[in-house]
C-alpha cells in the first residue's frame, strides 16, 4: 500500500495543461477549458465548509449539468440522499455513521449549508440527478477498533466527527494557485480550503502525529508570504469574485495541488492510498453507468490522484483485504458550535456564522455584517448607530488596505468593531463572537431519519440489564451492593441526566441517600423515545451522552447550589469523565462567588456526595479537593461575614455555621493517606471559631453558638467558657444581645445536642445564666423574654423541670458540696454495671446493628453509667422517657 | 474662511533645536535616522501631509529590517492589531483614543505616532483637572489685545488648532481628567472639522492630515467620562497589559534597575526571584486566575499595574538596603504588595486572605512570602 502511495502520483507527472487535471485518469484528449464548456468527468475540487467553494461549485454545476454528481463521503449514506431534499431538513446537519454493535464507534461527517458537498447535494436533489458518495465505505474505516488502530487519525478524528475523508486530508485537501503571490488570480484558488482550516486546528487540538504531516496549505501561505494559512485561504479563495468562467478555478487548483503532491507524495496521510483507489473504482463505476458527464465534488488534494491513471487491478489490489464490520447511518441534527473547532464534535471552522453570511450575503458582505453586528449590539442596550456601522465599515476597509488584503476578512472586521462600536473592549465583542462569528444555528432533520445510535445503545443496555420498558408505572428496588443493581442505578440516573425520565427516584429513596438501598418508579411514556432522539446530540452511547450533557450543564448552570446538585448526579450516575469539568466549573464558582452563605449551603451537599461516593466506591480525590478549598474559602469570608448581622441575619448564619460543622466533622473523619490536611482542616475551623466567638461585631446567636461548638469540641475548657459566658453576659451587654448568645449556646441547634444538659450539670454557667437573668432591667425583660422562651420551651419536659427545681434550690454552696463528692452531680461516683448493661438493647435498636430482644427492652432500666456527656447518647433520638429517667434517676 | 495661523509663536513653543543636552530628546528626534531611512524606503502611498505611509508607521513602531538594512528597533512591543487598526484609524479622519491602565505605554506609542506620522511630537495639551478651554482652542495675548483690540496677533492658538491649521497630529493626554464641560470643545473640531473664532468672526478649518490622539486611563477613580457624543468621534484601542509573565518581569526589572540607579539603592543580587514573585501575585489577581490556569481568585478593587508592580519592588529594595541585609526579601516586598492589593480594607482583604490561603499557602517554595505575608496581614 504505501510503495503504491507513493508510486502514485509519480507517473502523472505535471499535466501537460491546466485542462488535463480536470478531466478522469481514463478521460478524453485534453481540451483547453478557458471559456467553453469541456467535457466530464469534472473534478471540482473543494475546500470543505469553505464558502466560496461552495459557491464556485454551484456555478460549475450550472454550467456543466451533470448527469450524476459523485461527492466524497460514505456510501452507505446513498439510501439517505433523499431525506436532503426533505422540508424537515436543515442544515447544519451530520451524516452520522456507527458500528451497528457497537454504537460508541462512530464519525460524524457534519455539513452546513455553506459546504460544497451539501450545496451539490441540494443541487442533485432538485434536479433529479442521481448521488453517489465514493469516498471508501464506512464499514472499513470503523472495521478497526479504536485500540489497535495504526492511525490515530482514523480512530480519534473520525470518532470526533469529521469525515473520515476530511479529517486526514485537512492538511493537504488544500488548493492553491498556480501563482499564490498573486491573490488577484482566481484561477488556481478555487479548491480545497476548509480542509485547510482543518489542518490549523488539527494543530493545535492533535498534537499526536499531526505534526509529522505536511500541511499543503501552510506550504503554499507561505511561499505567498502569508503566515497564517487560513487568512492566506481567505484571501484567495473565499473572498474571490466570481469568475467568468465556472470551471477554471478548478483547473488551477488542481493543478496547485498536483505540483504540491508531486513533491510530497501522499503528504503523510496513508489512509489516503485506499480511499483514492475506491474512489478511482466509484468513478469508473459511475462513468459506465452515467457516462463522461458526471461530477465530482472532493478535497481538492485528492483530485490529483482522481486523474491519475491508475490500472482496475491495481486499485482492487489495494482495496483487498480491508477490515469490514457493519455499520448504520443515520442523520443527526448539528449546531454551529459544534462546527466551530472549539467543541470537541468540531469540523474545524472557526467562524460557521461568518463563512454562513459570505455564503448568503448576495452583496456588500462586510456592510451587512456590520449591521448584523450593530443590530445585535443594540438588542443588548448598547448605543450603536448607523454611524458607527459607517465608521466600523470605513476602518475595516481601511485596515484591508493596508494589510494587503483583498477585501476586509473577519480580522479587520472584529479589529474594526472592537475599536468603534465596542470602545476597544472585548466584552461585547465575546458577544458578537458567540452570537455572529459562530452563530446559535441549530440543524434539523425529519423524523423520517434512521434511529440515533443513542436509543439502539440504551435498547442494548436494557436488555443487558434485564430493566423493560413498560407503560405500566412500577417500583424497583435497588441494592447498590449487587453489580446489577448498581448498573440498573447508574443507568436510571444518566438517563435522568439527559432528560429522559424513565425512572424517578421515589420518596423513600430520596431518603436514604448515602446507604445501599434506592428505590425507583418506573414508567416507559411513549413520547420519551423522541426524547432519546433528542438527546442523541450529545453522544451515542448512554454514557458519553450523559457525560456530555453534564459538562454542558456545568457550564450553564446559574448558581453554584446547582453546580453542587450536578456533582452529586454526576456521583450518582457514575460519570467519572465529566467530574473533573463539574469540579472545575466549581471550584470557579466557589472562587467568584463572594456570599458565603451560598458556599455554606454548597459544602454540606458537597461533602455528603464525598461520603456518598464512598460508598459507591468512586474516585473521589478531586472533589475532596474541591471541597477542602470550598471549606478553606468559607473559613476566610466567614468572619467578616458575620460582622453588622440583624437578628434574622444572625439566625440565618448560625445555621450556615452549624452546616459547616458538621460538614468539617465529616470532612475530617475519614482519615485518607494524608491525615494531616483533615487535621489541618479542623484546626482551621476552630481558629475561625475562636475568632467568631471572640468578635464584637459578630451576633450573639452565632457567638454563642461558636463557644459551645469549641466547648463541645473540647477546645475550650469549661472556665474558659465560662469567662466567654460572663463576658457576653456582663451588665455592659445589651440584654437582647446577650439572650440571643444563650440562644445560640444552649439553644438546640441543628446538630441536636441537648442545650439544656448543659447548664443541668454545669453550675456555673447557670449560675451565670440565673445571675444574668436576675439582673436584667425590667424594661428590658420584656424585650429578652420571646427570646428566651423560645430558648427553652425546645428543651425536652424533663430537661425543663430539672433545671427548675436546679434553680429552685439556688445554685451555690450546696451544689458545690456535692460536686466535692460525688464527681459528676446527678450521678454515683461508682458505675451501676446493671443498669448500664440494661440499656444495650435500645442502643442495638436504635443502631440497627442486630436484632433487639424485646424481652430485654426495658424502658426503666435505661439509665446510663456512661458519661453524661457522651454525644452517643445525648443526640440519639432516645424517647423523652428514656431522658427523663437519665435526669431523674438519682433524685 | 480658512486663515492660516501666525506660526511665530511655534518655535517659542519648542525651545532651542539644539537639544543635545536634552534630558529626555522628543521622539522624532531622538530617532530622526530610523525616520529618515523609512521614507527612503517608503514606496507606498502616503495620506495628505504623512510623512510616511501606514505602513511605514507600523513598522516604525514595531520594528523591522528594511529593504537597506537599517534595523528599525521596535517602539512598541504587543499585539501587531493593535498598532495596525491604531494607524488605520489616524489614516482615515476619525480620532483615536488610547485607553489603558497606568503603565501600559499609551503616552508613549502616542509620541511616537505623531513623531512618524507627522514629525513632529510636540503639539500636545496635557489634560488636568484644571485644564481650560483655552488648552484646546486658542487664548489671547491680553497685552496685544489691550493695544490693538481683537485680531489674529492677539490671537494665541493651542496646540490643537495650529495642528489643524498645518495638517499636523494634535495630542491630548488623560483626556478624562479633563473636566467634561472642556473635553466637549472637542466635539465641533472632531466632526465639524473646523475651529470658530467667534470674537473675530473667523474660523480655522483643519486642512487634510489633521487628527488627533488623546490617551485616558481607563481604571482611575474619580474620572470624566466621556460624553456619549465625543466618545462616538474616536475610535478606542485598548492598550494591554504586558501578555506573559516574562515580558512583565522584563518590564519591571529594567525599569526597578533604571530608579534604583537615580536613587542611589544598592543593587540586589538575588531579586530577580522576588521581582517574579510580585509579578506573579500581580497578575493572578489581576487576572481572576492562577498562572497555571486551574484555580479563579477574587479580583481586587485596585488595578494592579505594571508600574504598581514596580513601586512595590522599589520599596522592598529600598527596605532591604536600608533595614535589611541589602538582599531582597519575601517580608520586605510583602507590606509593599499588601498596600497595593488591599484598597477597600473590608471586601479587598478577604479577597487578599482568600488568595494568601487558597493560593499562596499550597504552592512550592513560597512558604517565606506566605508567612510574611501573614505578618503584615494580621
Amino acid at each position: 500500500m504505501r510503495g503504491f502511495a507513493e508510486a502514485a502520483p509519480g507517473p502523472r507527472a505535471r499535466p501537460k495543461d491546466r485542462g488535463a487535471a480536470l478531466h478522469g485518469g481514463g478521460g478524453g484528449a485534453p481540451q483547453n477549458h478557458e471559456g467553453e464548456r469541456t467535457d466530464g468527468p469534472w473534478l471540482l475540487g473543494v475546500r470543505h465548509h469553505g464558502p466560496g467553494s461552495a459557491r464556485a461549485v454551484r456555478e460549475a454545476l450550472d454550467a456543466c449539468v451533470p448527469r450524476a454528481v459523485l461527492i466524497e463521503g460514505p456510501p452507505e449514506a446513498d439510501a439517505l440522499v433523499a431525506l436532503v431534499g426533505d422540508d424537515g431538513m436543515s442544515p447544519p446537519v451530520a451524516l452520522l455513521a456507527h458500528v451497528t454493535d457497537d454504537p460508541a464507534r462512530s464519525a460524524f461527517w457534519p455539513l452546513a449549508e455553506f459546504s460544497p458537498e451539501w450545496v451539490a447535494l441540494r443541487w442533485a436533489v432538485e434536479r433529479g440527478v442521481p448521488v453517489r458518495f465514493i469516498d471508501l465505505p464506512a464499514a472499513h474505516s470503523l472495521a478497526q477498533p479504536p485500540g489497535d488502530d495504526p492511525d490515530p487519525d482514523q480512530a480519534v478524528d473520525e470518532a470526533q466527527g469529521d469525515p473520515p475523508g476530511e479529517r486526514p486530508n485537512p492538511q493537504v485537501d488544500v488548493g492553491s494557485g498556480t501563482e499564490p503571490g498573486h491573490p488577484g488570480q482566481p484561477a488556481g484558488q478555487e479548491a480545497a480550503g476548509q480542509e485547510a482550516g482543518q489542518e490549523a486546528a488539527g494543530q493545535e487540538g492533535d498534537p499526536d502525529g499531526r505534526s509529522l504531516r505536511i500541511d499543503p496549505l501552510a506550504v503554499l501561505a507561505e511561499t505567498a508570504g502569508y503566515d497564517d494559512p487560513e487568512r492566506w485561504w481567505e484571501d484567495v479563495v473565499e473572498h474571490r469574485a466570481a469568475a467568468d468562467d465556472a470551471l477554471a478555478p478548478f483547473a488551477a487548483l488542481a493543478d496547485a495541488m498536483g505540483a504540491l503532491r508531486e513533491r510530497y507524495g501522499d503528504g503523510g496521510h496513508a489512509r489516503d492510498t485506499a480511499r483514492e483507489a475506491y474512489m478511482r473504482l466509484q468513478l469508473r463505476a459511475a462513468r459506465k453507468e452515467f457516462g463522461d458527464e458526471v461530477a465530482v465534488v472532493c478535497g481538492a488534494w485528492h483530485v490529483p490522484a482522481l486523474a491519475a491513471k491508475v490500472t482496475v487491478t491495481a486499485d482492487r489490489a489495494v482495496l483487498k483485504g480491508l477490515p469490514k464490520t457493519k455499520v448504520d447511518m443515520t442523520w443527526v441534527p448539528w449546531t454551529h458550535r459544534r462546527l466551530s473547532r472549539a467543541s470537541g464534535y468540531g469540523a474545524g471552522i472557526a467562524s460557521p456564522g461568518w463563512y454562513a453570511h459570505l455564503f448568503r450575503a448576495p452583496d456588500r458582505p462586510v456592510e451587512r455584517w456590520m449591521t448584523r453586528v450593530a443590530g445585535l449590539l443594540r438588542d443588548e442596550d448598547r448605543a450603536v448607530s448607523s454611524a458607527h456601522v459607517i465608521e466600523a465599515v470605513r476602518l475595516a476597509e481601511t485596515l484591508a488596505v493596508m494589510r494587503g488584503r483583498p477585501l476586509p476578512g473577519l480580522s479587520e472586521t472584529t479589529d474594526a468593531v472592537r475599536a468603534v462600536m465596542c470602545d476597544g473592549s472585548d466584552v461585547p465583542l465575546a458577544l458578537v463572537h458567540d452570537k455572529l462569528v459562530v452563530g446559535d444555528v441549530l440543524g434539523e432533520v425529519p423524523e423520517a431519519a434512521p434511529a440515533v445510535p443513542l436509543q439502539r445503545d440504551l435498547s442494548r443496555t436494557q436488555r443487558r440489564l434485564r430493566l423493560k420498558p413498560e407503560a405500566l408505572e412500577r417500583e424497583l428496588d435497588l441494592d447498590l451492593r449487587k453489580e446489577t443493581d448498581a448498573a440498573r442505578s447508574r443507568l436510571l440516573h444518566r438517563l435522568r441526566l439527559l432528560g429522559v425520565g424513565w425512572g424517578e427516584p421515589s420518596a423513600t429513596g430520596r431518603s436514604s441517600t448515602g446507604t445501599f438501598r434506592e428505590s425507583w418508579r418506573l414508567r416507559w411514556e411513549p413520547e420519551l423515545a423522541v426524547r432519546v432522539a433528542e438527546a442523541g446530540i450529545w453522544g451515542t452511547t448512554v454514557l458519553a451522552a450523559a457525560t456530555a450533557k453534564a459538562e454542558s450543564d456545568a457550564i450553564s448552570a446559574p448558581a453554584l447550589a446547582d453546580v453542587t446538585a450536578l456533582a452529586e448526579r454526576c456521583l450518582l450516575a457514575e460519570l467519572p469523565d465529566a467530574l473533573p469539568t463539574v469540579m472545575q466549573v466549581l471550584a470557579d464558582r466557589a472562587a467568584l462567588d463572594t456570599d458565603v452563605g451560598h458556599l455554606a449551603q454548597a459544602l454540606p451537599a458537597l461533602v455528603r456526595s464525598l461520603r456518598y461516593g464512598d460508598v459507591r466506591s468512586t474516585d473521589t480525590g478531586a472533589l475532596a479537593e474541591v471541597a477542602a478549598g470550598l471549606a478553606g474559602r468559607i473559613f476566610v469570608g466567614l468572619p467578616p461575614a458575620c460582622a453588622g448581622l440583624d437578628a434574622d441575619g444572625g439566625a440565618q448564619m448560625r445555621g450556615h455555621v452549624d452546616a459547616v460543622h458538621t460538614a468539617v466533622g465529616l470532612l475530617a473523619e475519614p482519615t485518607p493517606p494524608d491525615g494531616a490536611t483533615t487535621t489541618a482542616v479542623r484546626g482551621r475551623w476552630h481558629s475561625v471559631l475562636r475568632v467568631l466567638a471572640g468578635r464584637d461585631t459578630v451576633p450573639g446567636e452565632v457567638r454563642g453558638r461558636a463557644v459551645r461548638l469549641l466547648l463541645d469540641e473540647g477546645e475550650l475548657e469549661h472556665p474558659e467558657a465560662a469567662r466567654l459566658m460572663g463576658l457576653a453576659l456582663s451588665p455592659g451587654a445589651a440584654p437582647a444581645d446577650a439572650a440571643a448568645w444563650i440562644e445560640g449556646f444552649v439553644g438546640s441547634g441543628s446538630g441536636g445536642t441537648g442545650g439544656g444538659m448543659l447548664l443541668i450539670h454545669d453550675d456555673r454557667l447557670l449560675g451565670l445564666v440565673d445571675a444574668w437573668l436576675t439582673s436584667v432591667p425590667a424594661e428590658a425583660f420584656t424585650d429578652v423574654l420571646p427570646l428566651l422562651r423560645r430558648t427553652f420551651s425546645a428543651y425536652e419536659a424533663g430537661v425543663r423541670r430539672t433545671l427548675g427545681e436546679l434553680v429552685r434550690r439556688g445554685p451555690g454552696g450546696a451544689a458545690e458540696a456535692i460536686t466535692a463528692t460525688t464527681g459528676i452531680r446527678g450521678f454515683a461516683a461508682e458505675p451501676d454495671q446493671e443498669r448500664a448493661d440494661a440499656v444495650l438493647p435500645v442502643l442495638h435498636l436504635l443502631l440497627g446493628l442486630a436484632p433487639p430482644n424485646p424481652a430485654t427492652l426495658n424502658p426503666t432500666a435505661t439509665a446510663t453509667s456512661s458519661t453524661s456527656q457522651s454525644p452517643a447518647v445525648a443526640s440519639a433520638p432516645a424517647p423523652a422517657s428514656a431522658v427523663r429517667d437519665l435526669t431523674e434517676a438519682p433524685a | 474662511m480658512t486663515v492660516s495661523v501666525n506660526t511665530a509663536v511655534t518655535t517659542a513653543v519648542n525651545g532651542p533645536k539644539d537639544d543635545a543636552a536634552a534630558l529626555r530628546p522628543h521622539a522624532e528626534d531622538a530617532f530622526a535616522d530610523e525616520l529618515k531611512a523609512l521614507a527612503a524606503a517608503d514606496d507606498r502611498p502616503r495620506p495628505a501631509r504623512w510623512r510616511l505611509s501606514p505602513w511605514a508607521v507600523a513598522t516604525y513602531l514595531l520594528g523591522g529590517t528594511l529593504p537597506d538594512g537599517t534595523v528599525i528597533t521596535p517602539k512598541y512591543v504587543g499585539p501587531r492589531r493593535l498598532v495596525e487598526v491604531a494607524v488605520t484609524t489616524l489614516a482615515t479622519d476619525r480620532a483615536l483614543l488610547l485607553l489603558g491602565v497606568p503603565g501600559t505605554a499609551k503616552t508613549w506609542v502616542s509620541e511616537h505616532l505623531a513623531a512618524a506620522v507627522s514629525g513632529d511630537s510636540t503639539l500636545l495639551v496635557q489634560g488636568t483637572a484644571g485644564t481650560p478651554e483655552e488648552a484646546i482652542r486658542y487664548g489671547w495675548n491680553y497685552a496685544q489685545l489691550l493695544a490693538h483690540g481683537p485680531s489674529r496677533d492677539a490671537l494665541v492658538p493651542s496646540p490643537v488648532m495650529r495642528a489643524m491649521s498645518e495638517g499636523m497630529t494634535a495630542r491630548v493626554e488623560e483626556l478624562t481628567r479633563i473636566p467634561a464641560d472642556v473635553q466637549d470643545t472637542l466635539i465641533t473640531i472632531l466632526s465639524e472639522k473646523t475651529l470658530p473664532i467667534a470674537e473675530l468672526g473667523q474660523e480655522v478649518q483643519a486642512v487634510r492630515g489633521f487628527n488627533l490622539i488623546a490617551t485616558a486611563n481607563d481604571r482611575d477613580r474619580g474620572v470624566n467620562e466621556l460624553s456619549s457624543a465625543l466618545r462616538r468621534r474616536f475610535n478606542t484601542v485598548v492598550l494591554p497589559l504586558p501578555e506573559s509573565v516574562e515580558a512583565e518581569v522584563d518590564i519591571v526589572s529594567r525599569r526597578v534597575d533604571q530608579l534604583g540607579r537615580s536613587l542611589d539603592l544598592p543593587t540586589a543580587p538575588d531579586g530577580i526571584a522576588e521581582i517574579r514573585r510580585v509579578v506573579t501575585v500581580f497578575r493572578e489577581l489581576r487576572d481572576g486566575v492562577t498562572a497555571d490556569g486551574r484555580t479563579k481568585v477574587k479580583s481586587p478593587s485596585g488595578t494592579l499595574s505594571t508600574a504598581e508592580a514596580i513601586s512595590v519592588v522599589t520599596n522592598g529594595l529600598a527596605l532591604s538596603a536600608h533595614f535589611g541585609d541589602g538582599i531582597l526579601r519575601p517580608a520586605d516586598v510583602a507590606a509593599g504588595i499588601l498596600g497595593a492589593v488591599v484598597r477597600d480594607p473590608a471586601a479587598d482583604r478577604v479577597v487578599w486572605q482568600e488568595y494568601l490561603e487558597a493560593v499562596v499557602r499550597e504552592r512550592e517554595g513560597w512558604k517565606d512570602f506566605y508567612r510574611a505575608c501573614r505578618e503584615v496581614s494580621a
